[in-house]
């Protein structure tokens, strides 16, 4: 196979990734945007708290402070340029008793420092007010105006489709497993997809940053931990919190939260268990009793049978001073390392993004800005979300969207093809999933799996025996009934 | 959009329920009756429930899902009913606004006299069971894999492990072993089987699948499909027990875990639902509290046999017309009549319908339908209690909770229920 | 770990004290599904039967010992039809050693859409006086 010769080459499409190959489609380069999954978004970036957080938690001075406060302003512009679901909630930080009353202090203090505009501790009748479910254990909170949350998948996809359209090529199961490094520069990696050439090439593999700093001999004493959090969703018709709760941190974190999502749902989690293979997104039936007993700490009338789903991801705790690392390589040319990027790396990614397009400039890549640079982002119709005369409005232009297919999240056939034949094309069940939030609903897809089949095997021009759940070798089918 | 108000009744979903609804609102004389069906054919489950084992009550036959659905299907094509298939209702109020849609038509507003809900049920998931272990392909919902093999004709598998021995689970388990595949066994959680003794024996037995009792699955393994599932065993108080962890290889993973009424539009129109059933409450016409809007089927709550879905549908299509027919007196839903509830006492899980209509005219024949919650093998008695005195009772050969106890209201005890001084009852099994 | 004591199947208990065979069979004429216990005689016939609610039961019992015999559900293919599959069963019971025979039988029928309910697809298979049936229609497109 050819090597294939770019300015950039982006490695991991997870948020961090996608935002940076968006930033870099402004100028005159060539980026490949290249990632090992059958999508974009499917590490830490499609099972998180999706918070967009006020930045008033990291600590001072460190990278994570700056990256956290610059994203979420960011953000702020970008969830309209991009067009993804979003709800800026603000967010609360739950004293429970008089004991941790004196921590609210503190917190405001910290965030005052980290220069987190609008904090206000507020009195227990009204952190009542706004949440009714609370526990009447609260005694008051930290009220964070600033923070929301999002669509985690939409935000990915969003920033991947529209890089994408301004020029940057994008390649899936290309999974890199070595790299050339020829007079202390890296060169080329190489993947299941070939061969890879660029000047540069930026490290955003998430769990696996370390590794290939590994590989390629940089930064031996650098190491990510995998840190597991799972999380269940509730049936919106049963419960339904109206805010970000967060409890006290501790040093192990920001603890287990009650929070809305961008599409109203209520989930709680995560927690936080060191994973010694980095992919364990498996599910423990201890981790489940540990959330929802951490949630009940918050709203006691959660209750287990009311679950409609529980999804959980793994965190890359960096040993950096667990900060952020985002640096040119010192040990290896050509190479910037995006490393240890856990929470607050979602709502921190734009604002990395910046930094590593300023890192680039500073070491003399030549950034000469397009003018035909479209930073908009047209998001596809979501049904469920329009009124009744929009909805017959749409069905009139397009029939498609006259299907139901999912009949729980009321998604349409017409976006399942609309998904299907996007600028970042979903070519799996997961990928149309993270697209229209199909099966999210109660019945978790179990009505909705064959007609998704038969879409995406005629879209798609396979036989249904060769469609995926998230990629080759999930396929669903194994062969015909009379087969 | 306009609204359409010219039908009289209109009824929610084409399988059996639905369609007795239709036929028997129809035989009550000039009434205008549609039936919406979100599929691209009528017969709601039963298309896909290709065993025999329907009917038995209805035609004294014991025919297969198909054959029961086409017999109704065939009469209400020939019947003068509106039938819109490929057609999902959408929205429902209180006021009885209905919106609908397909790709023909676009979006549609109706404004019937009277409705009825006869939307089925939904499966159990595996989040709902909180199944851990990978997210790998590979697990199925069984009435997903029973679609899957009987209409569009895909196995999912080769090597097959089933969770739950209630019937679904048992006719999935010999429904794959025709096609060829291999069924390496059916888990069930409870000490006991939960669904019909004789499919365990001609489902699991005649083809050699073992159960497990007391078993359930600890672990999914598999990295983009399922390799594998951890079963363990569980205690009296279903904990699991340390070191009866044992490993199966499967491809795939059926689960049967239970049906739950399927009630979105329920909700929306503001109609009660009955916390144990997970469906309306009802009355002995199927009226739910929502002046208009009748319910039956599996809507109201899980059915073991067709033939009372059936029964029950009939007993709606009747009385909705009727409400219909009548409107502006507006009987209906209206507890205009005399009722007494029925609630489930000792070993009774459900009772429907929730509400009984005193007529003592012998007009109206009431069909009590009880889901026992405990397995006795003996002769048993279920009573109605009247505070702490008994005003009906009478013998069953067992209690099991695989099977409905069905029981139609004798004259007699009717005028118990008449003459009764509280307006509550319980309904005890003993 | 299997656990088929616990559940009332057909079991066969071997000699009883009188010489004789005992057997519990469930009787599968009506969903009731009662347990009945037999003894027989060394040559199958019944010396005693308790268990069955009905007079079905003891009939039942009779015909499972001397020739069981199981209604097959299955599907065989459509050619032209909306529906690649058309439901197919088997009336009349067959004996159930042969039910796997019958169902790879299926396997390589192909009928032509339009296909009506009730339809003979293989008549009085192999000379056991059982016919294969359709219990479902396929329209033709
Ligand atoms: C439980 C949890 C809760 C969180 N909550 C929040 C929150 O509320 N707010 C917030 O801002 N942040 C939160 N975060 C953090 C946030 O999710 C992450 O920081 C962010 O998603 C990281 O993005 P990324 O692009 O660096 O990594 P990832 O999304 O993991 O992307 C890495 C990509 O690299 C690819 N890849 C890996 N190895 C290879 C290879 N060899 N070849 C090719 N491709 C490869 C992967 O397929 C993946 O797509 C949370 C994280 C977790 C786990
Ligand atoms: C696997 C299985 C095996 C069974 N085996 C037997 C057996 O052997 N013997 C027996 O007697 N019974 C059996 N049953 C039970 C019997 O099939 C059910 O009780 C019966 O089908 C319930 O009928 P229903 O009309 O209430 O619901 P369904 O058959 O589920 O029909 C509901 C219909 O409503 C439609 N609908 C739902 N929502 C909407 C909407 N918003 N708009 C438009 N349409 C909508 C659905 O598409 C569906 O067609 C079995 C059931 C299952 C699932
Ligand atoms: S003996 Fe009679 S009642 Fe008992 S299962 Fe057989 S047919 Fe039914």
């Amino acid at each position: 196979m050819q090597p294939k010769e770019y300015d950039v080459v982006v490695m991991g499409a997870g948020i961090a990734g996608a935002m940076i190959a968006r930033a870099l489609s402004r100028y005159r380069l060539r980026v490949a945007l290249v990632d090992r999954a059958n999508d974009v978004g499917t590490g830490a970036s499609c099972a998180n708290s999706a918070i967009l957080h006020s930045g008033h938690d990291p600590s001072p001075g460190s990278l994570k402070a700056e990256m956290n406060r610059r994203g979420n302003e960011l953000w702020h512009d970008l969830v309209h340029e991009l067009e993804v679901g979003h709800r800026w909630t603000g967010a609360m930080i739950i004293a429970l008793g008089e004991e941790q009353l004196p921590g609210l202090e503190k917190l405001l203090a910290r965030g005052t420092e980290n220069q987190i505009l609008g904090l206000e501790i507020i009195s227990r009748a009204e952190v009542l007010r706004r949440e009714p479910l609370l526990t009447p254990d609260v005694s008051g909170a930290l009220w964070t105006p600033t923070a929301g949350v999002i669509d985690p998948f939409g935000g990915t996809v969003a920033a991947a489709e529209n890089a994408v359209t301004n020029g940057v090529s994008l390649f899936l199961n290309a999974e890199i497993h070595d790299a050339v490094v020829s007079d202390g520069a890296l060169v080329a990696v190489q993947t299941t997809a070939g061969e890879f050439r660029a000047r540069w090439f930026i490290n955003a593999l998430g769990v696996h940053a370390d590794d290939f700093m590994h590989l390629v001999g940089d930064r031996p004493d650098f190491a990510i931990t995998a840190r597991r959090g799972e999380y269940f969703i509730f049936d919106p018709n049963r419960v339904q919190v109206q805010n970000v709760l967060f409890p006290m941190p501790t040093d192990k974190g920001k603890g287990i939260l009650v929070s809305t999502t961008a599409h109203g749902n209520t989930f709680v989690g995560p927690n936080a268990e060191e994973v010694a293979d980095k992919e364990d997104t498996t599910a423990t039936r201890d981790g489940m009793a540990e959330i929802l007993e951490g949630g009940r700490r918050l709203i006691p009338s959660l209750e287990s049978r009311d679950i409609i789903a529980g999804f959980s991801g793994v965190r890359a705790t960096g040993n950096a001073n667990r900060d952020f690392v985002i640096e040119i390589s010192a040990a290896v040319g050509g190479l910037l390392n995006v490393a240890g990027i856990e929470s607050p790396g979602y709502v921190s990614a734009p604002a990395i993004a910046e930094r590593v397009e300023g890192l680039l400039r500073d070491a003399g890549l030549e950034m000469v800005v397009k003018p035909e640079w479209n930073p908009h982002r047209n998001a596809r119709p979501a049904f469920k979300e329009l009124n009744h005369e929009q909805r017959s409005d749409l069905i009139r232009r397009n029939p498609n969207y006259g299907r139901i297919v999912c009949r729980c999240e009321n998604v349409t056939e017409g976006e399942i093809v609309d998904a299907i034949h996007s600028p970042v094309p979903a070519r799996d069940y997961d990928a149309i999933k993270r697209r229209c939030w199909l099966g999210t609903g109660r019945c978790q897809g179990s009505f909705d799996y064959p007609r998704v089949m038969e879409i995406l095997s005629r879209e798609l021009d396979v036989p249904m025996t060769a469609v995926t759940k998230k990629g080759p070798g999930s396929e669903f089918l194994a062969r015909t009934t009379k087969g | 959009m306009t609204c359409d108000t010219s039908y009289d009744v209109i009824v929610i979903g084409g399988g059996p329920a639905g369609l007795a609804a239709a036929l028997s609102a129809r035989a009550e004389g000039n009434v205008r009756v549609l039936l919406i069906e979100r599929n691209d054919s009528l017969g709601g489950i039963l298309p896909q429930c290709i065993h025999n084992g329907f009917g038995a009550v209805i035609f004294g036959n014991d025919l297969p899902g198909p054959e029961y659905a086409y017999r109704y299907q065939e009469q209400v094509e020939a019947a003068d009913i509106d039938v819109m298939l490929d057609t999902m209702v959408m929205d429902l109020t209180p006021e009885r606004d209905l919106y609908a849609m397909n790709a023909t038509h676009g979006y549609l507003h109706f404004r019937p006299r009277s409705i009825i809900l006869a939307m089925g049920c939904r499966e159990r998931t595996r989040a709902q069971i909180r199944l851990p272990g990978s997210r790998c392909a590979g697990v199925y919902t069984a009435g997903t894999v029973q679609r899957l093999v009987n209409i569009e004709g895909y196995m999912p598998g080769r090597r097959f492990l089933i969770l739950g021995s209630g019937d679904i689970g048992m006719i999935m388990a010999r429904r794959l072993t025709i096609e060829g595949a291999e069924v390496v066994g059916v888990l069930e959680l409870l000490p006991f089987l939960t669904g019909l003794r004789r499919n365990f024996v001609q489902c699991l037995q005649d083809y050699d699948i073992p159960l497990h009792l007391s078993t359930t699955v600890s672990n999914i393994i598999g990295g983009q499909r399922l390799e594998a599932v951890e079963t363990v065993r569980v205690d009296e108080e279903l904990q699991p027990i340390p070191g009866s962890t044992k490993r199966i290889e499967c491809d795939s993973l059926l689960l049967s875990v239970g049906l739950i009424p399927e009630n979105e539009l329920s909700l929306k129109a503001g109609v009660h639902l009955d916390s144990r059933t997970g469906g309306p409450l009802v009355d002995s016409t199927m009226a739910t509290n929502v002046p208009g809007i009748y319910a039956a089927g599996n809507v109201t709550s899980i059915y073991d046999l067709v033939d009372y879905v059936s029964k029950a549908g009939e007993v709606a299509g009747r009385h909705a017309a009727r409400y219909a027919g009548a409107a502006g007196t507006a009987r209906g839903g209206d507890a205009v009549e005399a009722t007494v509830a029925m609630r489930p006492g000792q070993n009774v899980g459900t009772v429907i319908p929730q509400q009984v209509r005193i007529d003592t005219t012998g007009r109206e024949e009431v069909t009590l339908m009880l889901r026992p919650n405990a397995l006795i093998e003996r002769k048993v008695s279920v009573e109605v209690w009247d505070g702490d005195r008994p005003i009906i009772s009478f013998r069953e050969n067992y209690s099991r909770p695989a099977e409905m106890m069905v029981h139609t209201l004798r004259a007699k005890q009717m005028q118990a229920l008449a003459e009764a001084n509280e307006r509550e009852l319980t309904v005890v099994i003993q | 770990m299997s656990t088929y004591e616990q559940i009332p199947g057909d079991t066969d208990h071997g000699a009883s004290d009188e010489g004789g065979n005992e057997r519990s069979i469930i009787c599968l004429r009506c969903p009731r599904g009662c347990e009945i216990s037999t003894t027989l005689d060394g040559y199958g016939g019944i010396v005693e039967i308790f268990g069955n609610v009905c007079k079905l039961g003891r009939d039942y019992v009779e015909a499972e010992i001397a020739d069981p015999r199981r209604i097959l559900p299955t599907s065989v293919r459509v050619r032209g039809g909306e529906r690649p599959l058309v439901p197919v069963w088997t009336p009349k019971p067959i004996p159930k050693g042969r039910l796997l025979d019958l169902a790879r039988a299926t396997r390589g029928i192909e009928l032509e859409a339009p296909v009506a309910v009730g339809q003979v697809v293989i008549e009085n298979w192999e000379d056991l006086g059982v016919d294969l049936v359709t219990s479902g229609a396929v329209r033709r497109v």
